[in-house]
């Protein structure tokens, strides 16, 4: 085993998951082909969306591939970055959302 | 951003042998990549040969007055080659009897050549069907005496090409010099008022993308849309086409890969989006290069490369189109540029 658990390099063996499930993973390459293809989002929409999710996943992979991506399709850093504050606004906002619950909970607990 | 050539700040990249030892070294050398020729053989594409004639270009110097960091001719105000009229005047010799349909003139700046407004009224007269001058925007501006060159362009028929990295001033500046982008603008502004690049018009203005970094060109026709929305609604400029190409790992492009250590994963990003159908249509197949001295080339990258055409007939004066026909193409590696996703070429996507 290599001594960190991510390689920049395993990103280019994505492919290889196929290898052990042939029919699985077909189906999930489709599957991804397809989704990013133009539909009623642009390419270019769904390529800042994907780069979003990425940082919200946190997959090092995926932010590898989709600013790489981004930068092919002319998108900006400063629009890079406003999808990035989307991400971090929703993730922001689901731990204070919950503030909600804390609140109910004292306010039922406390006389 | 650099104000001075390779050959000027004598940078070792200035050398072209050394750049074709690294393009043939490292990664290639130990078989971690394909070299091109062992690439192009698993289709049974090699070797590449010439097709007939369609595009005749002439690089009439590599004077210019930017110092883009991408640039693969090293072009810049300090270099002083310039194609004289005696040359100019065994191009016309050739001119007039091709067999190509375009005849496209780049440089440098093709316009700082003292000759250059000569030799296009006399080429013009050959009727060649689409003339296209490759111009810079900025030099449109960059002084009084071509203040009035749309309207050169526009009384010879000339079909402008015109380079621009990106729709916003940021990415722009970043490639070509701080003030590119402003001056670009009134420079296409220029053109459309006289009807260069109008829907419709028989005025032709294409521009050309380029990446500003170590990233391939995404889709030139998505692009082409991105551009035309951004140019339009914020300068309310039109053009015809956008020609998305792909950076050759050459020359400034290659020092810069280098410095910012992204050669390797270039090249690996090159290798990976090998496409044979690109190779089939690549433009060394239908083109013919001519440097400043009259030398000839598959392409304006071996011409900087200085690797000459594979024929008995090496310079302008000895021009025999039929003998150049069938020549094998001379690669190396920086080939990989042109093969990459849907292709490149100076006409933009080949695939």
């Amino acid at each position: 085993m290599t001594k960190t658990y991510y390689d920049p390099s395993d990103l280019k063996k994505f492919g290889k998951i196929s290898e052990w499930n042939e029919e699985l993973g077909a189906k999930f390459f489709d599957y991804y082909g397809k989704v990013f293809e133009e539909g009623h989002l642009t390419a270019r929409e769904k390529s800042l969306i994907a780069l979003a999710v990425a940082h919200t996943i946190q997959c090092p992979y995926c932010i590898d591939a989709y600013t790489g991506d981004g930068l092919q399709r002319g998108i900006t850093k400063e629009e890079m970055m406003e999808a990035l504050h989307v991400a971090g606004a929703i993730r922001g906002g689901a731990s204070l959302v919950h503030g909600v619950q804390m609140m109910n909970k004292v306010n039922k607990l406390e006389m | 951003m650099a104000t001075k050539s390779l050959l000027k700040r004598e940078s070792e990249l200035a050398n072209k042998n050394r750049q074709l030892e690294i393009l043939s070294n490292g990664i290639f050398q130990s078989g971690e990549l394909p070299k091109f020729k062992d690439k192009i053989s698993e289709t049974n594409q090699f070797p590449l040969k010439a097709r007939k004639l369609e595009i005749l270009q002439i690089n009439v110097g590599y004077m210019c007055n930017q110092v883009c960091e991408h640039c693969h001719v090293d072009a810049g105000p300090d270099r002083k080659e310039i194609m004289t009229r005696k040359t100019m005047m065994q191009c016309l010799e050739v001119i007039k009897n091709t067999g190509a349909h375009t005849l496209d003139l780049t440089g440098g700046a093709p316009e700082m050549n003292p000759d250059f407004r000569w030799f296009v009224e006399e080429a013009s007269k050959a009727g060649i069907k689409d003339f296209i001058v490759r111009s810079n925007l900025t030099i449109i501006r960059a002084n009084k005496k071509f203040h009035d060159l749309p309207e050169f362009f526009k009384k010879h028929n000339v079909h402008v090409v015109s380079s621009m990295p990106h729709w916003t001033r940021g990415k722009t500046d970043k490639q070509r010099g701080d003030g590119v982008f402003d001056k670009s603008i009134q420079a296409l502004k220029d053109l459309n008022a006289i009807g260069y690049g109008i829907p419709d018009s028989n005025l032709r203005l294409d521009l050309v993308y380029n990446p500003s970094g170590a990233f391939l060109p995404g889709d030139q026709v998505a692009l082409e849309k991105d551009f035309k929305k951004a140019l339009l609604d914020d300068f309310g400029i039109h053009f015809h086409n956008l020609f998305a190409i792909t950076n050759l790992p050459i020359s400034r492009f290659l020092d810069y890969l280098i410095a910012s250590e992204n050669y390797e994963d270039y090249m690996y990003a090159l290798v990976e989006a090998y496409n044979p159908v690109a190779v089939a249509n690549v433009m060394c197949t239908n083109t013919l290069s001519v440097s400043w001295d009259g030398y000839l080339y598959d392409c304006d990258f071996n011409q900087m490369l200085e690797l000459p055409v594979n024929s008995k007939v090496k310079h302008i004066s000895d021009y025999n189109e039929e003998l150049l026909e069938g020549r094998e193409i001379v690669i190396s590696q920086h080939c990989y540029g042109c093969t990459a996703g849907a292709g490149s070429s100076c006409q933009g996507s080949v695939a």
